[in-house]
């Protein structure tokens, strides 16, 4: 079957199966892996995507239910080579290890960003209590989430 | 050119000693001054590879995709022991994108294990690999795995080590189900004549859990046949260990396999070795002439690619009133799984005190349970649980404080060959960390917090190797515009080896960071590294670079007193300018320097020099846990953790940071959360996704402050520099332990402390 939807500000229109899933239609179907995939089953929000402003484990989403949709991946978040600066503060607080869990992670922590400007601590653990990381302490990683709202006021 | 000669060369890799003739250089360089005058070695400097990862650019052995690649997936055991009658894949075949099926039916012999082969027909536990399947995508390579039907004979199982280890039980190998025969056995002094003269006796029985790695990354290969040659993209800790394993399964030569493994999502020592998988791959994509991409998933990777196994430890310690210790006697049995591997846990046992009497015994068993594979500290984590429980209950039984009990038994040689360290500063690791947890505010008696939620104090010593040592080597390319680009066979798990190759070259030639490109994780283009285990990336490979730094400016002096005419000695390199101290007119910078060669590359190499004779080289440290615990639901909350080590130098604050943080997480969800369980009923393992196996989430964090009292260890290399990957996750169980204790009054003997635990201890005190 035949869907179109927006992925980073550009518009595709793909014939699928009907059981393919987004994580892998963006993976596989457009190239863009930097969506990673860790269970495949919901648990470890490595495959994190936004999906019309909301965050959602892309291998729980039928790529189907994407039709008509807008989504940013990892790859839609950096302008011309100038980092998001979530990804920015990342970097600068090592929040990140192996890197497997960091594009979900950043795209939890912007979302967050975009509907709560100023989130409090507990706030960031709520957005990315679903986001799985097995390297790091997760203690940089609030501090990154932290530091980019404080930058951005 | 730089000098070099061969030695023995012996260093301590994750649960031996390896003794492997190597090159080092004869022309050692001398130590690096402390960190407060290096420039940037020590500082916390962002990675340079932190751009790919956080952008998302940063690809992936699970994120490759080659033209025409095809997907395998492996089919696997569903029972926990039984014998293959049959296995017909004409159903499967038949499957429409069904490319090829390799199963004992038609795989030729491979030896696999020292008993057993890459499809082995005798199935010794859940997860036992029986066929391989490449499909056209994945989803039809699982589709075709349901089709295969297998006859097999179920045999009787065992999945319990104590069971296994008796008459009655059902047995693996014909020789019985205890590894060897026999118990590892070692003893020193005379412990029983110890125990008789004993003021002080206690005995106890603790108990250790099956711990997953569960690396973010599952497992996963991509093969590509060119020719006679194969390419292998694999996940791993080991690219030369995975190059020796695959050539010699394909008997092929090793200079015709390449490995590749640029990032990986972690590892934890669980991609140490080569899986089956990896030669499935190249064997199917042989038989097909297209690349394979083969995928261990997340189900597979909690029954078949390792696991710390669990164990059961006795222990027996005795002191004098003074508050000596006197004795230590380490029974222990764990479980093994179906292959040969290590249940071992007596090294703290044998070498964490002073302590002159010593006995151990220990059981590897083979069960119907899945294999073990070194996973961060493999063996130390439990050992040093019961060890250090078992210390703080006898520092009570004489009333002495568990903190001056253990530095009273601070072993200033090592205990078992009775030789000096390089360095050692467990003594001012356990001050410095005292001070920061405020030891002096500790209850001083146990459980005395009135209500129901009691806090409480707690600590734990640390010791591991980490020295690393020789064979390592780098390579260093100068070009002509003065940037420049290191290259070593060794890997980076995310722990940083990427940014502190570029730091050292920086350091020693003042070549800007963007400057500075690591090549690293390739087998074709890499000078020889060892896998990245035991703590030893950072401690052997530092050195090499920083020796290829020093051959590099050695070079462009002499190049400078040629294009200068000037004497060689009289030349100084100062933050990249080389000057003539007799004569201020003549300098030169590298980039000036380097124009004058046309576009030739300068190269120079680099090793690790030999480890001091008669010396040890390992790492300490203690930890201190502050709990609470709610006596009404047995919750046990961490609040914080205070990790103070002796790792020798700092390279990099930031990575050095995360790299506690992460371990002393995996050390806090060990103490309390992640548990493989097995039913004893069917041997089948009842979570093995990452929902019911459980790993810690953000909400579950502590407070960790970290604090390294080292500041080089200049006799075991140029750099001076200890590894700290495994001491950060080694006393964090102990420690939360013994504040536990502190803060109830009762003594929790099993990991993990879940609430049930917490509160049948509390219902039998
Ligand atoms: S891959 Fe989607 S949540 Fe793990
Ligand atoms: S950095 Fe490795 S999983 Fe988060």
């Amino acid at each position: 079957m035949k869907i179109n939807l927006t992925v980073n500000h550009k518009n595709y229109s793909l014939q699928i199966n009907s059981d393919l899933l987004l994580v892998d239609l963006l993976r596989d179907h457009i190239g863009l892996t930097g969506t990673k995939k860790g269970c495949e089953i919901g648990e470890c929000g490595a495959c994190t995507v936004i999906m019309n402003g909301k965050t959602v484990n892309s291998c729980l989403v039928l790529a189907v239910q994407a039709d008509g949709a807008e989504i940013t991946t990892i790859e839609g978040v950096a302008n011309n080579g100038d980092l998001h600066p979530v990804q920015q503060a990342f970097l600068e607080h090592d929040a990140v290890h192996c890197g497997f869990c960091t594009p979900g992670m950043v795209l939890s922590a912007i979302n967050l960003l975009n509907h709560n400007p100023n989130p409090t601590e507990f706030e960031i653990r709520e957005a990315i209590a679903g986001n799985l990381c097995r390297c790091t302490g997760y203690q940089q990683i609030v501090e990154a989430i932290q530091s980019a709202a404080d930058k951005s006021k | 050119m730089a000098e070099s000669k061969y030695v023995k060369s012996k260093i301590f890799f994750e649960e031996e000693f390896e003794e492997k003739l190597a090159e080092v250089p004869t022309d050692p360089k001398g130590p690096w001054p402390a960190n407060d005058n290096l420039k940037i070695i020590g500082k916390p400097v962002s990675r340079i590879d932190g751009y790919d990862k956080v952008s998302g650019t940063a690809v992936y052995t699970f994120d490759i995709n080659l033209p025409r690649m095809a997907q395998a997936r492996i089919l696997r055991s569903a029972v926990p022991h039984a014998k293959i009658k049959k296995i017909d894949t004409g159903k499967a075949e038949s499957l429409p994108g069904v490319l090829g099926i390799l199963s004992s039916n038609n795989a030729q012999e491979i030896k696999w294990f020292n008993t057993s082969s890459l499809f082995d027909t005798h199935l010794r536990y859940q997860g036992d690999e029986i066929a391989c399947v490449v499909a056209e995508s994945e989803a039809i390579a699982l589709k075709a795995l349901k089709l295969i039907k297998i006859e097999f004979d179920e045999l009787p199982f065992t999945v319990d080590a104590k069971e296994a280890m008796g008459e009655k039980a059902p047995k693996i190998y014909d020789e019985g189900n205890i590894q060897g025969g026999k118990p590892f056995e070692y003893a020193r002094g005379d412990v029983d004549k110890a125990f008789q003269e004993a003021d002080a006796i206690v005995e106890d029985t603790f108990d250790t859990q099956v711990a997953i790695h569960n690396p973010t990354e599952v497992h996963c290969s991509v093969v590509n046949w060119d020719g006679d040659d194969l390419t292998v993209w694999d996940s791993t800790q080991a690219i030369y260990g995975v190059r020796d394993t695959v050539a010699d399964a394909l008997k092929m030569p090793a200079s015709k396999v390449r490995i590749i493994k640029k990032y990986m999502g972690g590892g934890f020592g669980s991609k140490l070795e080569c899986g089956k998988y990896t030669v499935m791959a190249a064997l199917l994509a042989r038989k097909i002439g297209r690349p394979v991409r083969i995928v261990v998933d997340r189900k597979e990777m909690n029954l078949a690619v390792g696991n710390r196994p669990n164990s059961v430890q006795k222990l027996k310690l005795a002191a004098s009133k003074d508050g000596t210790l006197t004795a230590i006697s380490h029974y222990s049995y764990g479980a093994i799984g179906g292959y040969e591997g290590g249940a071992g846990c007596s090294w703290p046992a044998r070498q964490m005190y002073k302590c002159d009497n010593v006995k151990v015994e220990e059981y590897s068993v083979f069960t119907n349970t899945g294999p073990t594979r070194p996973f961060r500290a493999p063996g130390y984590p439990q050992g040093i649980f019961a060890l250090d429980s078992a210390i703080d209950m006898l520092a009570e039984k004489i009333r002495m404080n568990p903190l001056e009990f253990r530095m009273k038994n601070n072993a200033e040689k090592h205990p078992m060959w009775n030789a000096p360290f390089t360095s050692k500063l467990l003594k001012e690791a356990y001050e410095q960390g005292a001070k920061a947890i405020g030891w002096d505010k500790r209850n001083n008696q146990p459980g005395a917090d009135k209500g129901p939620v009691k806090k409480g104090m707690g600590m734990a010593s640390q010791i591991w190797w980490g020295g690393g040592g020789p064979p390592s080597h780098a390579v260093l390319k100068l070009n002509r515009d003065g940037s420049a680009r290191v290259i070593a066979g060794t890997q980076d798990l995310g722990t940083g080896t990427y940014t502190f190759m570029a730091q050292i070259v920086h350091e020693v030639l003042d070549i800007p960071m963007d400057k500075i490109e690591v090549i690293l994780g390739d087998t074709a283009v890499g000078p020889y590294c060892p896998s990245s285990g035991g703590s030893t990336t950072a401690p052997s490979v530092s050195p090499a670079v920083r020796d290829a730094a020093e051959n590099m400016k050695i070079k462009l002096l002499e190049a400078a007193a040629a294009q200068l005419e000037s004497e060689k000695k009289n030349l100084v390199y100062v933050n990249g300018l080389i000057s003539d101290t007799s004569n201020p007119e003549k300098k030169i910078d590298i980039p000036g320097l380097m124009g004058k060669m046309g576009e030739q590359t300068i190269t120079t190499t680099g090793s690790r020099e030999a480890n001091p004779e008669g010396y040890i080289t390992q790492t300490f440290g203690a930890q201190f846990a502050k709990v609470e615990v709610d006596t009404l639901t047995g919750k046990i909350k961490v609040n914080k953790i205070v990790a103070a080590h002796d790792i020798g130098r700092v390279l990099n604050r930031k990575t050095l940071d995360n790299q506690f943080h992460g371990g002393i997480m995996q050390g806090l969800s060990y103490a309390l959360m992640e548990e493989q369980i097995v039913d004893i009923n069917t041997g089948k393992v009842v979570n093995t996704n990452l929902h019911d196996y459980k790993i810690p989430i953000i909400a579950d964090i502590p407070e960790i402050e970290v604090i390294i009292v080292s500041e080089a260890d200049p006799m075991n290399s140029n750099t001076g520099v200890k590894g700290c990957g495994e001491p950060a996750i080694i006393p964090t169980a102990a420690a939360i332990a013994n504040a536990v204790y502190n803060a109830i009054g009762v003594r929790i003997k099993s990991l993990p402390m879940t609430p049930d635990k917490v509160l049948m201890a509390l219902n039998q005190a």
